[in-house]
């Protein structure tokens, strides 16, 4: 039956038809695994056991006749910064190699108490720096549609398992682009939400005024009842919002009549893959036809956005990153004094990129330096939102692209960083502004990778960018693709 | 460049790391091109503008001072790479 190529809610409506059990389905998705994880290493773990027990007391359930919710026994993934419970969660770094938390991330608690099955953790740049999977320690993920190829990242083992197969659903997070940019990657349906929208808590931190929480999904469908299962207030998490969680899935209708859709002249690049631009164009024409009024904007501190992101990021990465001494918990190398111990540990124990990033972020905070860069990138993050609460007067959704470029070929630009943190003009901005932007495929390049459009909404407005999302899905079938891997 | 090596062993002690001599110049090119680049928001008028940390317009989240079960002890030294009678052991810091 190909149960590996259908999306949540087509297995969800098999379960409820009773046409197939969740042990059938969970079964089917570890062969997926176990056939393709060697080409694309989307798993740093894998639960095999774990997983089938929880599908099986999903079969328990339905056979005794209760009522199941959406994701019971649908088998998804998590990426290895969201904290398991007894499970490993490494951040695919050598520091965390052993940690084993001593609880769940919120998100994961709901997941739980949505009966969902966990098929394993994904791989991710370390702590979630980077937009290729390349900086994991653990070995770089690989694009199931051309494995010589990059998932993007930092969720690329999220977005890889899900184009692959290996996963119905899976988590991710986003502090610069890590969800919307290995979607747009592999071809997937990534949802990152609102600034506030979903709990952090038990989100291993690398920027907290960023970092959010999100799904990636076969299509936008499961986006909306993934997002209504994991939103919402949360006690442990004093930045996460109390505004009332709508029903997502009520966003699920077509309609784009009249919607006023803006095109930010400034994210189209210099530069820009012309297989990315004629895709973009396509999918404006689309809208247009389906009805939808296209307005020409401008967010004219977009070409700051970069710098001064990746200056907050490093910084809020350097403090948070400061609790990785060998003390408490993660990796310890010892050493003569309590010094040295930390820093042989951390010398030791962390990779090159996250190194750059803690040095980066703490030379910008140093005195001296701190009006010259911390406070000026501050400053400009607040003029970059104030573009967007400009253009949000004139238009309800942004359209752009995800990123300049598709996919690009493992180890062509991972020695140059500067050239990696341009890559993400496209992402960034909105992470400043806290937005909620949904990315997904709209069309393939002449290479034959996937590539993605992202509709940015305005804050806690995720019903609006779900809804024009879902329109535009519904004339096209090139989502409905997966990759078929072996090794 | 903006950078001097005795920044960047100025910034590696801040950040505890060491920073070996035949990785420091490449180290230094990297984060110096970064610098270079974040000169641009120099360009921006800033003047009269207030710093944004947060996106949130929260301030103190408060809650009621309830005693509530936390973390268990054990549980909570369960990664510790070392431990003694429920605590953390370290290297000797007091002569």
């Amino acid at each position: 039956m190909d149960l590996h190529k259908k999306s949540a809610h087509e297995l969800h409506d098999l379960l409820v038809r009773k046409e197939i059990k969740a042990a059938e389905i969970t079964d089917n998705y570890l062969k997926c695994i176990e056939k393709a994880q060697l080409a694309i290493n989307a798993y740093t773990t894998v639960l095999a056991e774990k997983a089938k027990e929880q599908a099986v007391a999903v079969d328990e359930k339905i056979a005794q006749g209760e009522k199941i919710g959406f994701l019971a026994g649908i088998p998804g993934a998590i990426k290895d910064n969201i904290c398991t419970l007894g499970i490993k969660t490494t951040c695919s770094s050598k520091i965390l190699a052993d940690f084993v938390p001593p609880y769940d991330a919120s998100v994961v608690k709901k997941l739980k108490d949505a009966s969902a099955v966990f098929l394993g953790k994904t791989n991710l740049d370390e702590f979630a720096m980077g937009g290729s999977t390349e900086t994991s320690a653990f070995g770089t993920t690989h694009n199931p549609w051309n494995t010589n190829y990059v998932p993007g990242g930092s969720s690329g083992g999220s977005a890889a398992a899900v184009a692959a197969g290996m996963a119905a659903w899976s988590l991710g997070s986003d502090t610069g682009g890590s969800i919307r940019q290995p979607a747009s990657y592999c071809g997937v349906v990534g949802l990152k939400p609102t600034y506030g929208r979903v709990s952090r808590y038990g989100l291993i931190a690398y920027a907290s005024s960023l970092d959010q929480i999100g799904p990636l999904t076969r299509d936008v469908e499961d986006s909306a009842h993934l997002l209504n299962i994991i939103a919402g207030h949360d006690a442990m998490d004093s930045t996460c919002a109390s505004e009332a969680v709508p029903d997502y899935t009520k966003s699920l209708v077509e309609d784009v009549k009249g919607l006023k859709i803006g095109l930010p002249a400034e994210y189209f690049v210099d530069g820009m893959d012309e297989d990315v631009k004629a895709a973009i164009d396509k999918a404006v024409s689309d809208y247009r036809s389906l009805g939808a009024e296209i307005v020409d904007i401008s967010l004219p501190h977009t070409k700051y956005a970069i710098a001064s992101y990746y200056l907050i990021a490093c910084a809020e990465a350097a403090t948070n990153l400061s609790r990785y001494d060998g003390v408490s918990y993660g990796a310890r190398v010892e050493g003569d004094d309590i010094i040295s111990m930390m820093t042989n540990t951390r010398t030791q124990k962390f990779g090159a990129e996250v190194k750059r990033r803690i040095m980066i972020g703490n030379y910008a905070l140093s005195e001296g330096y701190y009006d010259a860069y911390y406070l000026k990138a501050l400053k400009v993050r607040r003029l970059i939102k104030e573009d967007y609460d400009k253009a949000f007067e004139k238009v309800d959704v942004i359209l752009a692209p995800v990123a300049p470029t598709p996919a690009y070929e493992i180890g062509s630009i991972i020695s140059d960083p500067l050239q990696m943190y341009l890559q993400d003009i496209c992402t960034v901005p909105l992470n400043l502004a806290g937005l909620p932007a949904i990315s997904l495929r709209c069309g393939t390049s002449k290479g034959g990778l996937p590539i993605g459009m992202q509709l940015i909404g305005k804050a806690f407005d995720e019903p609006t960018i779900i809804k024009a999302a879902y329109t535009y899905e519904q004339g096209k079938d090139f989502y409905k693709e997966v990759a078929e891997v072996s090794k | 460049m903006k950078l001097t090596e005795k920044d960047v062993d100025n910034v590696a002690v801040l950040s505890r790391l060491s920073i070996p001599q035949e990785e420091k110049a490449k180290y230094m090119k990297q984060i110096d091109d970064f610098l270079e680049y974040g000169d641009v928001l120099q360009q921006v008028d800033t003047q009269g503008v207030e710093p944004m940390a947060h996106i949130l317009p929260l301030k103190n989240v408060f809650r009621p001072d309830e005693v509530k079960p936390s973390l268990d002890r054990k549980l909570a030294l369960s990664n510790a790479p070392e431990q003694e009678d429920g605590y953390f052991v370290v290297p000797q810091i007091i002569e």
